[in-house]
């Protein structure tokens, strides 16, 4: 009746994920239980939860990323603490078993669910503001896209309680993720939670292009468009050819473990190899999906708060689409040690040094732009210039393990998690929360605290490099990736380091958290009235802070790039007078109950209940095809309507 | 060309461009054609896993052992030929002509489902001689790569009921036109994808 679920799926005997657990559930109990009590159901369901709108569905990715990100860096906390404890003769807290599931549980959470949420957020929101447009090509395939992608999360946070996650690392790689070495639930919820966020970050691939190449303001061609647009089509051009290999690579997993076959396994003719290469033809572009839109929102910044335009805007471009054609070209530099011979892993280390230049010759640009120009050290700048600087050392370490001879030593060393933390939390992090405290007066109204927000970034900046520093060295001491047991006592004060670095980024989210906290409290002195608080030059600047469900009550008209630099420059406004009847996407609960049967159907398949996978199937599909027969998507809103709301915002003192 | 045709060209495409966003039904097939193109990429990692496993048959059968051309010719001809009423039916549509899509909606059904049965009974014979998909690596990557298409036949058999009904029940209005045009995209895309699994998998094990 319940497949393989039964008490003993839950570990009674491990306190640590039990009390976490139990003290998330009731954060999350007393949270539903305000919400009851005050009401507020209708209004979450109404604005947020069917919510098509491309700005809600931006903030509610970020929301999601942000609470993972807690996950994912508590799994931080345990690991670095567990390693600056089990030196020698002491065995720490965490026994292999646990300890395993938490570096999976925490590489898994902050790719899929930390990083690729906050950059897929951050373009929702921009974007089509960027664009000049009232929504993105397919807004309810929008919202089916965000709550895919918060499916995965769940069943990600149910493995903590309910059976346990894949000890195999987050790559899972065979035959160690195979059903013979891995037979209990962990891999299978490590794989079907992926397989829905897949979905979900498909879709999202698929609206995003097809927005920004179907959908911008009259007048913009493609060389007016904002560079964060063009770093977003590339980013999800990416997603587009890469994400299908992974969902087909975990497919032939899921049939190894599920109905016996033989893609993966040591018995007749599987081949593990076939599975590390398939899984890095989508890990590396991967890469570069997080990657280019933080450099979008990099140059955004540098040339807002440099009061320039972007220097050598087609270079930043041209240089976009090379490292997006070049990042289908270096998947074998992650196993170079596979022994594909001399041949191939120079042909590979030869291409992992040329993807390098493009992002050379940004680095370069983000340096010209500032280069006389009348820089504002708001926090998004500080960003800016942290990242150039720590991304460059991560770029540089990636270059060295890029060389073949050179890797065979440091391969899955310290070395390597030391250069992927370099680069992901430098360049990804750094740029998603300089985007978070450049846009969020768009988003909400009123601008976040300067103090706090500089203070964070400076527990990040110098965190990072204690955190990290030490590991590149611990990886050419000889310190392999993974240790539960550290057994040279001379690696602990380099250990100890790290361990302090871990706490210093912690007090950096700790800032954060109050600078959210003391920016709502401070909202009504900190309110945005002007709809551009830093002086921008792109058209997101040019609506209300934050903006009508329709963005512009009139589509602008573009001649150039930085269109409202321009519009400001020659005085002209941006909002004419005459107003015509908006079409605006209704909103819809598809995505919710398509994501709720998905979590059902998933948790079923991870259990083999399959009469509940038959029936959690049957009500997705029934829901897709009752939104496949609706035609009555759009909701109009009348030009007097129009105009009526635009005069409000006037009188208010808004942009107009 | 003339100097005049560039002109009038680039005339065009500068209006094109002034436009701004573009009409819906252009915006929906060409997010469509983006999910195919999506689509095509996964079956191309499944064509990558065939060719590799292809010869670790584990002592097992061989695709020559295997393989029967005719019946790959039959469903060939079935998929190819519903692909033809499909598009036949699609033009229909187009024309406004909601009687006539229907006709030719029947024989694109019935050919489908030929051919998926055609591919189901090599399955089961397959099973039946002991060459199932967990005897040995080539057949895993045969089974899922061939029976991956056949789903999507499957899909495409009851998206193709769902649109009759809607036919049916709402006429041939804009919403509706829309949703045939990606259905027919989709059925064409099966063929494409069809072709390469005729040659890659049957035609050159049985050469």
């Amino acid at each position: 009746m319940l497949g393989k679920l039964s008490w003993s799926a839950i570990p009674f005997s491990e306190p640590l994920p039990l009390i976490s657990t139990a003290v998330v559930g009731i954060v999350i109990l007393v949270a539903l239980g305000i919400i009851t009590l005050k009401g507020w159901w209708p209004y979450l369901w109404r604005e947020w939860l069917t919510s098509v709108d491309h700005k809600r569905i931006g903030v509610m990715y970020v929301t999601l990323g942000l609470v993972m990100l807690l996950r994912g860096f508590a799994d931080a906390l345990m690991m670095r603490s567990q390693q600056a404890l089990a030196i020698g003769t002491a065995q720490g807290y965490l026994p292999p078993e646990h300890y395993n599931q938490i570096f999976s549980a925490h590489g898994t959470i902050m790719i899929f669910f930390v990083a690729m949420p906050l950059v897929i957020g951050l373009m929702n929101f921009a974007v089509p503001l960027q664009l000049g447009v009232r929504d993105v090509a397919f807004p309810v395939l929008n919202s089916v896209s965000f709550w895919l992608t918060a499916a995965g999360a769940l069943l990600v946070n149910v493995s903590l309680v309910i059976g346990n996650f894949a000890r195999t690392g987050w790559m899972g790689y065979p035959p160690l993720s195979g059903i013979q070495f891995s037979p209990d639930v962990g891999v299978d919820y490590y794989l079907w939670s992926l397989q829905i966020s897949g979905i979900g970050t498909l879709l999202t691939g698929v609206n995003f292009v097809t927005t920004i190449l179907k959908l911008r303001a009259p007048g913009m061609t493609y060389f007016h468009m904002p560079v964060f647009c063009w770093t977003a089509l590339a980013s999800n051009l990416l997603i587009v050819a890469a994400f299908p290999i992974l969902t087909a690579t975990f497919l032939m997993l899921l049939l190894d473990r599920y109905l016996g076959m033989h893609f993966f396994t040591n018995e007749a003719g599987g081949n593990q190899m076939m599975y590390v290469n398939l899984f890095w033809a989508w890990g590396h572009p991967e890469v570069y999906i997080l990657i280019l839109p933080a450099f979008g929102i990099f140059s955004e910044v540098a040339a807002t708060y440099s009061g320039k335009a972007l220097f050598s805007y087609r270079s930043m471009v041209l240089a976009t689409l090379a490292i997006c054609i070049l990042s289908f070209m270096v998947w074998l530099h992650h196993f170079f040690t596979m022994g594909a011979g001399a041949n191939v892993n120079a042909f590979f280390g030869i291409m992992s040094a040329i993807i390098a230049v493009p992002t050379g010759v940004k680095v370069f640009n983000w340096l010209f732009t500032m280069f006389r120009g009348r820089i504002v050290f708001r926090t998004p700048m500080l960003f800016l210039i942290g990242f150039i600087v720590t991304f460059v050392i991560g770029g540089l370490t990636g270059v060295l393990l890029a060389v073949p001879p050179v890797d065979f030593v440091l391969h899955n060393s310290a070395f390597l998690v030391a250069h992927f933390h370099n680069v992901i939390i430098g360049g990804v992090l750094f740029g998603v929360l300089a985007g978070y405290n450049h846009w969020f007066p768009k988003a909400f109204g009123f601008t976040l605290d300067e103090r706090l927000g500089k203070a964070s970034f400076w527990c990040w900046l110098v965190g990072f490099y204690l955190a990290f520093m030490p590991l590149y060295v611990l990886g050419l001491m000889g310190m392999t990736r993974r240790l539960q047991h550290i057994a040279d006592p001379s690696w602990r004060p380099l250990l100890l380091v790290a361990g302090a670095g871990a706490i210093v980024i912690f007090c950096g989210i700790l800032c954060q958290i109050a600078q959210l906290y003391v920016s709502i409290r401070t909202r009504e002195q900190r309110r945005d009235v002007t709809g551009d608080p830093w002086n921008g030059r792109t058209l997101e600047w040019a609506t209300p802070s934050p903006p009508p469900a329709y963005n512009f009550a009139v589509l602008p008209r573009v001649e150039t790039i930085d269109a409202f630099w321009e519009m400001k420059r020659k005085g002209r406004r941006p909002v004419e007078a005459t107003y015509e009847t908006i079409h605006l996407p209704r909103n819809s609960p598809t995505g919710f109950i398509t994501a709720f049967f998905a979590v059902v159907t998933g948790f079923a398949l991870i259990w083999h209940i399959w009469w509940i996978v038959i029936l959690g199937l049957l009500a997705a599909a029934a829901t897709i095809l009752a939104f496949g027969w609706s035609d009555e998507r759009e909701r109009e809103i009348s030009a007097t309507e129009i105009a009526r709301m635009e005069r409000t915002r006037v009188a208010l003192g808004g942009a107009g | 060309m003339t100097t005049a045709t560039i002109e009038a060209a680039s005339n065009r495409l500068a209006h094109q461009r002034d436009s701004g966003p573009a009409p819906t039904r252009i915006v929906v097939a060409y997010g469509f054609w983006i999910f195919i193109l999506s689509d095509i990429v996964m079956f191309s990692a499944l064509f990558a896993a065939y060719a590799v496993l292809a010869g670790n048959t584990a002592g097992g059968p061989t695709g020559a052992d295997l393989f029967n051309v005719r019946n790959v010719f039959l469903m060939t001809m079935c998929l190819l030929v519903s692909s033809y009423t499909c598009g036949l039916g699609a033009l229909s549509a187009e024309q406004r002509k909601p009687e006539r899509f229907l006709i030719f909606a029947a024989p694109t059904f019935v050919l489908g489902a030929a051919f998926l049965f055609l591919e189901i009974s090599e399955f089961v014979g397959m099973i039946d001689k002991g060459a199932g998909p967990s005897r040995s690596a080539f057949l895993s990557a045969f089974f899922t790569l061939v029976g991956m298409h056949g789903a999507h036949v499957s899909a495409g058999l009851i998206w193709l009921i769902y649109m009759v009904a809607q036919v049916v029940a709402k006429g041939l209005r804009a919403a509706v036109l829309r949703r045939l045009l990606c259905f027919s995209l989709f059925w064409h895309a099966l063929d494409i994808v069809w072709i390469g699994v005729m040659t890659l998998v049957y035609l050159m094990e049985v050469q």
